[in-house]
């Protein structure tokens, strides 16, 4: 398997005529994404590259059969709307691509999303792929590209930079080490999926032996892996790099915010805590393919 | 997160219908003077920066007459703080204070929802409260989709052992503090203290609010001009850059300034990363080659040919620099050709004379290496371009060398002469910019490569000569995404025909400034 994507999952996308939406609709659809449809209110009855237009997420469900998944490209300021309406429909999973999205509508987003037992990726994401299978998002930028850099096999990569998402999955690729699900949970303070919660999939997947996790600096991802790791919730090994140690600490302006967040939030306290639940914290990226390769090995030779 | 200033803070809160102390806004000795004498009690003034721990840095002052105001207005204004000029002063009535509280909103990302706190025992240490007495503390989160009732409030504000009409007149200022943090998306909202006078009135004696950057386009009348956290005021490199990010939606452009003056004898470089992780990644490298930063750029998110360009004429407006380093993550999903475009039409119209080491690895990086390579060869300064398989550690050595063989040059600014451009010429609006065709050169044209090199494809032959295939509203709408193809192309191969005006407004007086200083 491979989590949250694999090549039977049904895919919608909000802003398909959108100069993005139609870029990344190409690149999911040549990259064997199964898109049975877009939605752009208004552009109902159009086509773009074949796929059908729909005027909502409702109707896109009624005309193709329940779908598993909506991408989302609308803009920042129609997010919040777009991923309602998508979980009302009874969208299980969305990706939101867009950045800039207001903090207060990704919080209630969250709490729809919780309510009707959906989730999200993003905002702010480049998106996720289970290659060989299904890319959702923008990840890779073309259907050739993401081929020529994901490979299937058997790690499992989770990233808060889109970028680094990427070159991460791309050297490990180089290396000959193939990937179960990449994951880019988003850039922002506050995400749909973060990093404990991709692991806790990863943990579930039996595709994936080890997991790979760029974390950086600010919010409570990492220190709560470790937290998962510590309780014998997640038990694969984990090999991180935590951006963010050339960086100056901001100067914290809340009070309640270190009450919430106490100490947790340095490059420092990251390192400590998941050092000391054992994750492999390695100093270099090029450090992670030598890493994986290692543990790749002492798992039983596979790749 | 942006900040605003106690004063507009407390403007939202009275409005809310929470109490605040009686007072006013003065810039002169004079109105705190005036200000004083309306309130008609003992006074306190307070400095309007964004700091914290304003007593402990002098900058809050108690007067009992409208006279001693006046004299420690004088003395407040004008004040350095921190990196700040004191410019405004809050005088309000001085409150008689029977007990003090803490009441504050945060985002917990954990949790995904807003958090309000209150504490019984006041703010100060509350970290150490937190630890010692956690009976005084209390906390809610709460369901955005929900909101927020005030009966919950008043059983979370019970736990710490408040009871009676305070209980009720915090909870309702409790709630109306979520309401506002909501109402003006706040990423962070506090009252510290609030304060319970000796006649039995519940005050929001200082308040701050953070807004949430991505939410500031909502909320005008905040008057936010820079919507980011600071612990400065903007520098006016780092205005101009901004006004070039908000009018430009198509990916990111962030631009901070390091150093403001550097000197001739620094090993700075002007920085232009791409993502954060990657931005990050790269900065370690060079800064661990005893670099110095003049700035930190972030140019990512698929952003536009001529948005990488703008973001090289702003870098490129810092003395002193001695080399152009680009890196990103390597593997960017975005077309690094247009990134590469943009450099290309900056580094020529600046004639650099410094060396760069530009890392565009990603989609096309093969497409951009050779972009840069084959039309920047002819300028002074020396250009490289790597991809995916240089890793930013070789990349920094690569600049190191580059600036030795350099000897170290220093990169003069230069003035930024506007185009003159005879009014007859063919010509269309862009999003951000103006396409200018000299049609009487296309006449020697043969191969016509402007149109080919159109990937947008909304360039026609009329005539022999390039004209709009479309509408001229489309293209100024975003046809046309200046992705500055037309322009490299007919100026490499062939008659330089194409001008494409992209202005930076105030950049060009900045740099006037920065050249009469030398
Ligand atoms: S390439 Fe240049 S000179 Fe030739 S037709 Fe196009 S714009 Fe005119
Ligand atoms: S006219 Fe065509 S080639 Fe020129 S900037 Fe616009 S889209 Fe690019």
């Amino acid at each position: 398997m491979s989590i949250l994507v694999d090549d039977g999952s049904k895919v919608v996308v909000q802003g398909i005529t959108g100069r993005e939406g139609k870029v990344r609709t190409q690149l999911m659809k040549d990259y064997g994404t199964n898109v049975v449809g877009g939605v752009t209110p208004g552009k109902g009855g159009s086509e773009v590259y074949g796929i059908p237009v729909f005027d909502s997420v409702e109707e896109a469900w009624e005309k193709t059969g329940p779908v598993d998944i909506s991408v989302v490209f609308v803009p920042a300021a129609l997010v919040k709307d777009a991923a309602l309406e998508a979980i009302a429909a009874g969208v299980k999973l969305v990706v939101i691509v867009p950045d800039r999205v207001p903090i207060f509508d990704v919080l209630e987003i969250s709490s729809f999303a919780r309510a009707h037992g959906a989730s999200f990726v993003g905002p702010n994401t480049l998106g996720l792929v289970s290659p060989g299978k299904a890319v959702l998002g923008m990840i890779g930028g073309r259907a050739e590209r993401a081929k020529e850099w994901f490979k299937p096999g058997n790690i499992g990569v989770s990233s808060r930079s889109g970028g680094m998402t990427s070159a991460i999955s791309y050297y490990l690729t180089e290396a000959g080490l193939g990937q179960s699900t990449i994951v880019h949970v988003g850039g922002d303070a506050v995400v749909g999926l973060s990093h404990p919660e991709v692991m806790e999939l990863f943990e579930q997947d039996e595709q994936t032996k080890l997991i790979v996790m760029f974390g950086e600096i600010g919010t409570t991802q990492e220190e709560r892996v470790a937290g998962l790791i510590e309780s014998g919730k997640l038990t694969k090994p984990v090999i991180a790099y935590i951006g963010g140690k050339a960086a100056k600490s901001g100067t914290r302006f809340s009070h309640a915010g270190a009450i919430v967040e106490g100490t947790r939030g340095s490059h420092a306290s990251k390192v400590e805590r998941l050092t000391g639940a054992g994750v492999y914290v390695v100093d270099a990226i090029s450090d992670i393919p030598l890493k994986a390769a290692e543990l790749m090995e002492a798992a039983g030779g596979q790749k | 997160m942006a900040r605003i200033y106690e004063f507009q803070s407390k403007k939202l809160l009275k409005e809310a219908g929470i109490r605040i102390p009686e007072g006013g806004v003065a810039c002169s000795p004079e109105e705190a003077r005036s200000i004083a004498e309306r309130i008609g009690k003992p006074v306190v003034l307070k400095i309007q920066v964004w700091v914290t721990g304003r007593a402990g840095l002098g900058g809050i002052k108690f007067a009992d007459t409208p006279q001693e105001a006046k004299e420690k207005a004088g003395y407040l204004l004008g004040m350095k703080v921190k990196n700040f000029i004191v410019e405004k002063i809050l005088v309000e009535e001085k409150l008689d204070i029977d007990a003090e509280y803490f009441a504050g909103l945060v985002i917990d990302d954990a949790g995904k929802c807003p958090v309000l706190i209150f504490s019984s025992a006041g703010g100060t240490g509350i970290e150490e409260i937190a630890r010692k007495n956690p009976e005084k503390i209390s906390r809610i989160s709460i369901d955005v989709g929900k909101g927020l009732k005030e009966y919950e409030v008043r059983n979370m504000i019970r736990k710490t052992g408040i009871s009676g009409k305070l209980l009720t007149q915090l909870s309702r200022i409790l709630t109306r503090l979520y309401k506002t943090a909501h109402t003006y998306d706040a990423r962070s909202a506090e009252m510290n203290p609030l304060v319970l006078t000796k006649d039995g009135m519940v005050y929001a004696a200082d308040c701050h609010f953070t807004v949430d950057d991505y939410a500031v386009f909502r909320h005008p009348e905040l008057g936010i001009d820079i919507a980011r956290e600071f612990d400065r005021p903007p520098t006016e490199l780092e205005r101009i850059a901004y006004q070039v990010e908000e009018k430009d939606y198509r990916g990111t452009f962030y631009f901070l300034q390091m150093e403001e003056n550097i000197s001739a004898e620094e090993k700075a470089i002007g920085f232009n990363g791409a993502g954060g992780g990657g931005s990050m990644m790269s900065m370690d490298a060079v800064l661990s080659r005893g670099f110095k930063l003049a700035n930190y750029c972030d140019t990512s998110g698929n952003p536009s040919a001529s948005k990488v360009y703008r973001a090289a004429k702003v870098i490129l407006s810092q003395p002193n620099i001695k080399g152009y380093f680009a890196s990103g993550s390597g593997v960017a999903s975005q077309e690094q050709f247009h990134s590469a475009r943009g450099l290309v039409k900056a580094f020529h119209e600046e004639k650099i004379n410094i060396p760069g080491v530009i890392r565009l690895g990603g989609n096309f990086e093969e497409k951009a290496v050779e972009i840069l390579e084959k039309y920047l060869k002819n300028i002074p300064g020396k250009i490289e371009g790597y991809g995916r398989d240089d890793s930013p550690e070789f990349c920094a050595r690569r600049m190191e060398e580059l600036i030795a063989e350099n000897d170290y040059t220093s990169h003069a600014v230069a003035h930024i002469k506007e185009p003159e451009i005879p009014s007859e010429l063919y010509a269309f609006s862009t999003v951000t910019g103006k396409v200018w065709i000299d049609h009487h050169k296309c006449l020697n044209c043969l191969d016509k490569g402007c149109i080919k090199s159109c990937s947008a494809g909304i360039l026609t032959l009329e005539d022999g000569k390039p004209v709009l295939a479309i509408g001229e509203e489309e293209a100024k709408k975003g046809k046309c995404p200046e992705c500055l193809a037309c322009e490299v192309f007919c100026r490499f191969h062939a008659e330089d025909a194409v001008f494409i005006h992209l202005p930076i407004p105030g950049l060009k007086e900045y740099r006037d400034k920065i050249r009469s200083k030398d």
